[in-house]
């Protein structure tokens, strides 16, 4: 049954409110204007008044346009047509292509019971050294890379998409800027992934709201996939505009702000989206790597404090690298014990001197003199950072464990690392 | 009795406003009826005809004009043999058995029974025919397991009843009546294993309440030396993410020397229950030769899963924790996260446009924390026996911060704080607890001459680690360089702890009071009058070494002696070298 109004009550911020009975929560409306048509979503019910909150944004709409109740939330449409090709963020299509209208699949669906779940063991290899070995990606894992704007963060996230072995890549753009969106369909075009990709891209000048979309879409199609027995990789970016679009929403509908005008519920709705990264038992996954960038550098601030609680890890991206103090992979442990046996020793114990060493740099910036092993330590950091923590290294982990030892015997004796005498008498380079 | 009916009027987010008649109460559960679902729901506020109600599942497509049917029951859990080793979501609907009905995803609109009606178990009778009974006395038990769960009077049996009748030891399930009970009036109640009590509401079916003292021992060196819990006792662990807030939990629920542990996993990662979920049934427990998941209970409402229930899963593992504390086990409860909870409490807080405080946390955030801890505590029953319930819980502070609400609600509260640093945790030294900023206010095992010594030589360590960051190295003094070195030494050697070695994770208490006596008194009270700094450095570097290895040798192996002893000569030839010069 389809019910339409005429009668536009009342226009704030994105917020469309008019009479109507029946009207379910959360079910879609078509707004037709002058402009052309576009979607909204029922968002407060209170007797025969109904709020909408419009994806396109208010502007152009009239008192007296026509809004259409289509009977049922908001769906995206599934199947392996999908792949190659390009949406925005309301789902109609961004390159051409035919518009999606069969198998259709609801958004934002139930959750997956924890009793379902399995402990991930497949680590993801990425060849990033900074990442395989000191904070590995599993499979399933949720990830965001922390770091201020102008950081390589989408060169990053297409070069893990690219050198990742998933079956399929799902990109979701929350205000990505033009020249990024196209930048990460050249990349995975040129490396020969865009027919294994989806693309649901909203970008910076798309009306805010819309925005509000994507992660759902981007993960209600990588679940099908996933429960087809796909190994999906899902990419974010950006999940601070994607809070941003929260806030205005809550504060359009005078929602009491919690912490800097962010709404209450800002934990709930970043881990609804992110807790549908997911191991199926007997089929395949889904691992969901966002960007959030934290403005100032604050990690304080609620969105990439509330996503730190949410997700297992982070990488922190900062100077052009991942920074081994703040990035943490919660799951390496799941999986660096099955790599080789020094794995873990190296990864504590080079973090462990090089902690050591942004002492003594500075201790060294202050103009203190450097002791023998102040010196030591020093040559040692050097050498971490350049053939460690440069993202330009892309070597395989075995290769990145060798070169760890090999770093360590050219700065230290055996005995003033920490590590347990066995590993030192088998692999200590002499 | 003919339950009340209503009509949703209103609908933001999981609140609903709902038309009713008759009476209603306060915190009575109504269902939403849609089709063939019925969605649980609970009455949080009443205004003339209009209650307004938290759903506890997602609310999308419910329309205004939906039938309520009201139950006339306040939020319950199911209380009776076969709670242990379950896997329960916030409302006590057992998660494997809607996996094996509903596969991956959770159902909308499905309750499920909490303990197994079919299930029989073999019932023994204490009471006898003509006893008198109060709510809690016991008549009799069952096999739970390693546990002898105890079948008592119902707790809301307000009065003193005289037993009537009561069955003979055999096979019974828990719905059968097992005894009957007579008021003075004469009437007759009939008494089942199983019954229910309202979540919200704590169970003081005891005598009275004693003070803690006992300590508990948590095999984790840190706290049980330095900060420990005591039986009936409270903490909480506050830290930024990252931390290892979880792992810590995690450790203690595996390692902690009690009967039964409650882990209620409220609003965090449901990853995190899935590692518990998945190793608890095949992980020994050393005191009993049982597996883990034998005296665990889990309370699993993850991040995704409907904000309500999240707010009501910390009363339901309190009220299944107080449970088996009635019949004189000792339980700990670990809540992970209570910032999880308040954050719950604070969004409904904001559906029903309360008047905000600090931070938008509801004004009630600070009464409703304090109740919750309150719960825990070691009382003596009826039979003399006694129980105890220690609560734990983590709070997420944001930004990091301890100035915020909750953590200040909670320190307030709480006998101990176990502080967990980002800065610790990021140079990989865990258990990251702050010794220098955490506190407790109970008594610890180890003699308290010892810790207080080991305290001071921290703080002072601390102190000349600041003054060395302005001064250099050489500034230094060598009896202050000496503190310097002993300090690093002790946290490197005794509050870090690698949880991932089977052997280190967990440390009895025995064998902290052995090494920590000797870590005092042959090291730490030692004076080495270093002459050079670098040589200095080298023999504490060579000592740390031995020492970690030492950590590593299982308690009272001749391995475990060796480690001693190469200690031990390590000193004496340092002492030997000093008398040579």
């Amino acid at each position: 049954m389809q019910r339409v109004c005429t009668k536009i009550l009342s226009i704030v911020g994105n917020v469309l409110a008019v009479r109507a009975e029946g009207v379910a929560y959360e079910e879609l409306a078509q707004v037709s204007t002058q402009h052309g048509s576009s979607f909204a979503q029922v968002i407060r019910l209170d007797k025969d008044m109904v709020y909408l909150q419009a994806f396109q944004g208010s502007r152009g709409i009239s008192t007296g346009n026509e809004i259409k109740f289509l009977g049922h939330p908001m769906r995206v449409g599934f199947s392996s047509n999908l792949l190659g090709r390009i949406f925005n963020g309301s789902g109609e299509p961004r390159d051409g292509g035919p518009s999606l209208s069969d198998n259709m699949i609801e958004v934002a669906g139930p959750v997956v019971n924890p009793a379902k779940r399995i402990i991930p063991s497949n680590m993801i290899r990425t060849n990033i050294p900074m990442i395989d070995l000191f904070n590995s990606l599993v499979e399933s894992q949720k990830l965001p890379i922390f770091s201020v704007s102008g950081e390589p963060y989408n060169e990053l996230l297409a070069r893990i998409a690219l050198q990742a072995e998933v079956d399929l890549i799902i990109l979701g753009g929350i205000g990505l800027k033009y020249d990024q969106y196209m930048y990460f369909k050249s990349t995975l075009e040129e490396g020969g992934a865009l027919s294994r990709s989806i693309f649901f891209i909203h970008t910076a000048s798309d009306p805010i709201v819309e925005g509000l979309m994507v992660p759902d879409m981007c993960l209600a199609v990588a679940e099908k996939f996933a429960l087809d027995g796909k190994k999906t990789l899902v990419l974010l970016s950006d999940m601070t505009n994607f809070a941003d679009a929260l806030k205005e929403m809550a504060i359009t509908m005078e929602q009491v702000p919690s912490n800097r005008g962010y709404p209450g519920d800002l934990y709930s709705q970043l881990a609804s989206r992110y807790e549908k990264a997911v191991d199926f038992e007997g089929a395949g996954s889904i691992t969901v790597l966002a960007v959030t960038t934290m403005p100032g550098d604050d990690i304080t601030h609620p969105v990439p404090d509330n996503t730190g609680y949410i997700t297992e890890g982070q990488f922190y991206l900062r100077n052009g690298r991942i920074e081994p103090f703040g990035s943490l992979s919660r799951l390496k442990q799941l999986v660096n014990k099955n790599t080789r046996e020094d794995h873990r020793a190296i990864m504590d114990g080079m973090i462990q001197l090089y902690a050591q060493y942004k002492d003594t740099e500075e201790k060294r910036a202050m103009g203190f003199r450097m002791s023998d092993w102040d010196n030591k330590l020093l040559k040692y950091g050097k050498l971490f950072e350049d053939n460690m923590m440069d993202l330009k290294v892309n070597i395989p982990l075995e290769k990145a464990l060798d070169n760890g030892w090999k770093i360590l015997a050219g700065c230290f004796d055996p005995h003033e690392t920490n590590f347990r005498t066995e590993l030192v008498d088998k692999f200590w380079p002499r | 009795m003919t339950k009340h009916k209503g009509e949703i009027i209103a609908i933001n987010g999981n609140m609903i406003q709902v038309r009713f008649k008759g009476d209603i109460i306060q915190n009575e559960v109504g269902y939403v009826i849609k089709e063939n679902q019925r969605l649980k729901s609970e009455v949080i506020k009443i205004e003339g005809d209009i209650a307004f109600l938290q759903v506890f599942e997602i609310t999308k497509g419910m329309k205004v004009g939906d039938k309520i049917e009201f139950s006339d029951k306040m939020l319950s859990v199911q209380l009776g043999p076969g709670l242990l080793s379950q896997i329960y979501d916030g409302l006590q609907n057992p998660l494997p058995e809607l996996a094996a009905k509903f596969g991956f995803f959770l159902p909308i609109g499905v309750e499920l029974n909490a303990i197994s009606l079919t299930k029989k178990w073999k019932f023994k009778p204490y009471a006898k025919k003509g006893e008198s009974v109060i709510a809690g006395s016991v008549l009799g038990h069952v096999h739970e397991g390693i546990f002898k769960h105890k079948i008592m009077v119902p707790f809301y049996m307000m009065d003193e009843y005289i037993i009537d009748d009561i069955a003979l030891e055999d096979d019974y399930t828990v719905e059968h009546t097992i005894t009957k009970i007579k008021d003075r009036e004469g009437k007759t109640f009939n008494v089942a294993m199983a019954f229910d009590w309202p979540v919200k509401i704590p169970i003081t079916a005891y005598k009275e309440k004693l003070a803690p003292a006992e300590p508990l021992s948590t095999r984790i060196r840190v706290i049980d030396t330095f900060f420990p819990v005591a039986k009936g006792g409270t903490y909480c662990i506050p830290g930024p993410f990252g931390a290892g807030k979880t792992v810590l939990q995690q450790l203690t629920s595996r390692y902690a020397e009690i009967d039964i542990v409650i882990i209620a996993a409220c609003g965090e990662r449901a990853g995190e229950v899935v590692e518990t979920l998945r190793e608890f049934p095949k992980l020994k427990d050393p005191r009993t030769g049982k597996v883990l998941m034998d005296r665990t209970i889990i309370i699993c409402n993850t991040s995704s899963m409907p904000v309500a229930a999240r707010e009501s899963s910390v009363y339901t593992a309190a009220t299944i924790a107080e449970y088996y504390r009635q019949m004189g086990l000792n339980v700990l409860l670990l809540a992970d996260s209570t910032s999880r909870w308040a954050q719950a409490m604070r969004e409904i807080s904001g559906r029903l446009e309360e008047i905000p405080g600090e931070e938008a946390y509801p004004a009630y955030l600070e009464s409703r924390i304090a109740q919750f801890y309150e719960r825990s505590g070691i009382v003596k029953l009826h039979d003399g026996s006694v129980g105890s319930l220690t609560i734990g819980g983590t709070v997420s502070p944001a930004g990091g911060s301890f100035e915020e609400p909750v953590t200040q609600a909670t320190l307030k509260v709480t006998g101990a704080f176990h502080g967990l640093s980002r800065d610790r945790a990021d140079a990989r030294k865990f258990p990251s607890v702050d010794p220098l900023e955490s506190w407790s206010k109970y008594r610890s095992a180890i003699p308290q001459e010892l810790v207080d010594s080991a305290k001071q030589i921290l703080f002072k360590g601390d102190q000349v680690g600041q003054m060395m960051k302005v001064v250099g190295e050489e500034g230094t003094s060598a009896e202050d360089f000496e503190s310097y070195l002993k300090s690093e030494f002790l946290d490197a050697v005794y509050i870090q702890q690698n949880g991932f070695d089977p052997v280190d994770s967990a440390t009895s208490t025995e064998r902290q009071e052995y090494i920590f006596t000797f870590l005092v008194k042959a090291i730490l009270e030692r004076e080495f009058l270093i002459k050079d700094k670098q040589q200095a450095r080298q023999l504490f570097y060579n000592l740390r070494q031995i020492f970690i290895d030492w950590n590593y040798a299982t308690w009272n192996t001749q391995q475990f002696k060796q480690q001693q002893e190469k200690i031990e000569s390590l000193l004496k030839e340092e002492s030997y070298a000093k008398s040579m010069h």
